[in-house]
């Protein structure tokens, strides 16, 4: 078995669960067929499996260094990352105008999941890449796309995401660096900015930064951030690449995980003139970056899912190997061991990994999908509806891998023991891997605030209202399907109870105190949604089961039963959380910051 | 000059290989399926030999599966110019695949042919050989490199005692080792335009040959498990162990 993707289960949501047949069919996707996706998926997968895999180990072994005058490490990243712009990875999901391949967005999803699983740390820097030309694209005059974007599609560039500052993370409307404007039409640039990820390497020729910063005299607040791309290197009117832009690097940080992506503290126009150019309007650049923020959040859920995936296939090779112990029925000492997977408690520590990571790939290929349909729609109501679905799920998407997605890693390092919490294995890098999802693009903590304050309600609840009617299709569909009208009704009663908790919050007047339980309302919805998928993942299953291949046959009995498993296991949680949510109890919101330790 | 590449659909070099709970064969559900390295290596060279401006034409021919269309695209995708699908459902023996490579070589006149040196699934390492055989045509087997010039070709041959040249005059052979190059991957706007490059798809029948197996698999199992080692203090204990235990001096 493959210890980075489970090709079936990709078809099946291809296929089965969701209908890529009928988006090929639409559009400028109609030059791709099953065969082509089929063929992309396999280059995909050789690549991350010979190219990206083998030195995960050793990166993470070898974080990269900085000696005060340039930042080196491992050749193979490099290698692996020219391998991926040669065949055209990095220009994939961009339409063919500009010189993309046009491939579907939940495609995409698929290919750009291989290499995170393989190789989190090098995949980085293309997901950074693609995110930043993503911005550029949509956001940049033609001039500045010209400029930039065929470079980074073709991988020759690279680009970062600079929004943070030492003093400003959460809260971007504190940011301090100032782009003062000049009388040559450019910005000279000055401020320093922290945790900018690929901020530094020597692998591409030059790199993009995407950089928000406040122009003197504009409004206060978030209201008076503007975008600018700031190349490492000026760029010469040949397009080709020139002197310093003194951007230059204080230091890098030293992470608990994802370590071979750099993670730099960078200052600007300290030792010279850095010059940055104003994209779009003046003070827009929250917006701007917003508008791309919801792709980039999905591709953090995608990646806290990646790692988890990894560490539940390599567990899942592991204890069907190991022998220990034997069933506790089992008297003769005599008797043989079995292989660890045998023991009831294993099997759930694997099934818990399997329903979390399964649900949150569901969720992520649904939006995935809503992204094609969006760009497919000529209709601008159904657009309108798209977007509005999106942006409800967004926080879902990102936040809810980040949480259960490293839940499983721990479990996965739990079915090797001692030998799990140990470096000769990969299941603990993993979990070291995925803990920064919670923590970037909006923390854990913010994606709360957002969706409680913001998501349910924009447009009196029309995001809500979309969301519930999706889901309530696949109730009808469930409640008719023999076997799982239980779980309809179970999951209708959690819906419900769902909408009245927003209710009750949308009813108090305190607004601090209503937002006060945000981060436990965002796991139960979170669970709702991805009862919901499973729901939709076990239905299809039974379609599989009745009229599939013999062959298939465990593949869907073991959707069935994580189907099943989250039913009776996770989604009953949601009921005490969101009666406690309900009841706006303030215990963390009045306790005061003495009362901890008394002084 | 054209060149004709054989290629087989086969289990995945990383498929850990399961046999079948009645012993008939190996577990092939769901299990990735792949190029055979060595003809991976084959299409490279010969993908090489055309951009050296050597050869003119490719064409990749598999015996197989419908689903072998997947290997020869990707050999489309690396650049060969067009594919032959000859389909069967059943097991093919290295005779009957290259007596049917005989009838393509009949028909397309290439002065070259490339294959693996084995299929990495039941490691025969015949097909080549007895093509070259039937054709009565000349065999480097094992290359691990190649040199074409004037009408003849030079094989670096890996062989027990190391490396020997032979020079074989075309039309030829040439069967590759690992060593021969490292194959290219595919990339992404090449798979898009191998969509378009033509794929024949035929019949066993359409060329008259038996193919009819001339083995029988009794059945099929699993190598013995690898006994844990032993420490040994010395190398009289070894010898002695070498001796007396393993019965191998
Ligand atoms: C490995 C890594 C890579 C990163 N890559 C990038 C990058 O490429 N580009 C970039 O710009 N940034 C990047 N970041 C920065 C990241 O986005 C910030 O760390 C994050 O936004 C949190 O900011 P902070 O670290 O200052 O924490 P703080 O904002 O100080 O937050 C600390 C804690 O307080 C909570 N908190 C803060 N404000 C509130 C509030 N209003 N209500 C409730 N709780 C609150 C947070 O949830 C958190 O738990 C990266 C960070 C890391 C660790």
């Amino acid at each position: 078995m493959s210890l980075i993707v489970n090709r079936r289960d990709i078809d099946f949501l291809f296929y089965e669960v969701g209908d890529l047949d009928e988006i090929l069919r639409n559009g400028s996707y109609t030059e791709f067929d099953r065969g082509s996706i089929d063929a992309v998926l396999d280059l995909a997968q050789n690549m991350a499996e010979r190219a990206f895999l083998p030195f995960a180990g050793a990166l993470d072994a070898n974080e990269p260094a900085f000696d005060g005058e340039k930042v080196s490490m491992m050749p193979q990243v490099g290698e692996a990352l020219y391998a991926f712009a040669e065949a055209g990875f990095f220009a994939a999901g961009f339409d063919q105008e500009i010189g993309g391949l046009g491939l579907p967005s939940v495609v995409c999803q698929a290919v750009q999941g291989m290499f995170a699983c393989a190789n989190l740390s090098v995949a980085g820097y293309s997901f950074l890449t693609v995110a930043a030309a993503n911005l550029l694209n949509e956001c940049g005059d033609a001039e500045q796309k010209a400029m930039f974007l065929p470079k980074m599609l073709e991988g020759k560039w690279f680009g970062t995401m600079c929004l943070s500052e030492p003093q400003a993370g959460s809260s971007l409307s504190d940011i301090k660096t100032m782009a003062t404007p000049t009388d040559d039409g450019h910005y000279r640039i000055t401020g320093s900015k922290m945790w900018i990820s690929g901020g530094e390497q020597e692998i591409s020729e030059n790199i993009v930064h995407m950089v928000l910063a406040k122009i003197p005299g504009g409004p206060p607040g978030v209201k008076g951030i503007s975008l600018f791309i700031v190349p490492k290197y000026r760029v010469n009117l040949d397009g080709s690449v020139g002197e310093k832009n003194n951007v230059s690097l204080i230091g890098l940080n030293h992470k608990m995980g994802y370590r071979g992506t750099t993670n730099c503290a960078l200052n600007f126009g300290e030792a010279g003139e850095c010059r940055g150019y104003l994209v779009g309007e003046p003070h827009q650049g929250l917006k701007y970056m917003f508008n791309m923020m919801n792709e980039a959040r999905l591709a953090v859920g995608a990646g806290a899912t990646m790692s988890a995936l990894g560490g539940y296939l390599y567990s899942l090779q592991y204890a069907r190997e190991r022998l220990q112990g034997r069933h506790p029925g089992d008297k003769d000492p005599a008797s043989p061991q079995i292989a660890i997977i045998e023991h009831a408690d294993v099997k759930r520590l694997l099934m818990t990994q399997k329903a979390y990571v399964e649900g949150a790939l569901a969720l992520l290929y649904y939006c995935a999908t809503l992204v094609d349909r969006q760009r497919l729609s000529t209709d601008d109501d159904e657009r309108w509806e798209l977007k509005l679905l999106l942006d409800i799920l967004t926080p879902v998407a990102k936040s809810w891998p980040s949480e259960f997605c490293l839940e499983a890693n721990k479990h996965a390092i739990q079915v090797l023991g001692g030998y799990g919490y140990t470096r000769d294995y990969p299941v603990e890098r993993h979990y070291r891997d995925n803990r920064i999802n919670a923590i970037h693009e909006g923390t854990h903590g913010i994606q709360g605030l957002d969706l409680l304050g913001r998501k349910v309600r924009i447009h009196d609840g029309a995001a809500l209202k979309l969301l519930t009617a999706e889901i309530e299709k696949t109730l009808a569909a469930a409640s008719t399907t023999v076997g799982r009208e239980g779980e309809a009704r179970t999951l209708k009663e959690a819906l419900d109870q769902c909408h009245s908790t927003i209710m009750r919050i949308s009813q108090c007047s305190d607004v601090n105190r209503a937002l006060a339980n945000a981060t436990p309302f965002l796991d139960a919805f979170g669970h709702v949604v991805i009862g919901w998928m499973w729901l939709r993942l076990a239905i299809a299953a039974i379609n599989g089961l009745e009229s599939g291949k013999e062959a298939d046959k465990d593949f869907y009995r073991g959707k069935i039963a994580a189907c099943r498993f989250f039913f009776n296991y996770e989604l009953p949680k949601t009921e005490h959380v969101f009666r406690l949510v309900g009841s706006l109890d303030d215990t963390c919101l009045t306790v005061t910051p003495e009362s901890f330790i008394g002084e | 000059m054209k060149i004709l590449v054989p290629v087989k659909r086969v289990i995945d070099y990383n498929v850990k290989v399961r046999v079948k709970s009645d012993q008939s064969g190996v577990d092939l559900a769901n299990v990735k399926m792949s190029m055979n390295p060595f003809d991976e290596i084959a299409v490279e060279e010969a993908v090489r030999l055309k951009e050296a401006g050597t050869a003119e034409e490719i064409v990749a021919v598999s015996i197989g599966p419908e689903k072998a269309q997947d290997q020869l695209r990707q050999a489309l995708a690396m650049g060969a110019d067009r594919a032959i699908l000859i389909k069967t459902e059943e097991t093919v023996e290295p005779l009957a695949v290259a007596k049917l490579l005989k009838k393509v070589v009949e028909e397309e006149s290439p002065e070259l042919v490339i294959l693996g040196k084995q299929a990495i699934d039941d490691d025969s390492n015949q097909t080549g050989q007895m093509l070259a055989a039937l054709l009565g045509w000349a065999q480097g087997t094992f290359a691990s490199k190649v040199n074409l010039a004037d009408g003849k070709i030079d094989v670096t041959r890996e062989i027990d005692g190391g490396l020997q040249t032979v020079s074989l005059k075309l039309p030829a052979i040439v069967t590759t080792d690992l060593r021969l190059n490292e194959p290219r991957y595919a990339s992404l706007p090449n798979i898009m335009k191998a969509k378009k490059k033509p794929l024949d798809v035929k019949e066993i029948g359409d060329y008259g040959v038996d193919v009819a197996p001339r083995l029988e698999t009794l059945k099929v199992t699993e190598p013995p498990k690898r006994e844990a080692g032993v420490k040994v203090e010395s190398v009289a204990e070894l010898v002695d162990k070498l001796k007396n235990e393993a019965g191998v001096l």
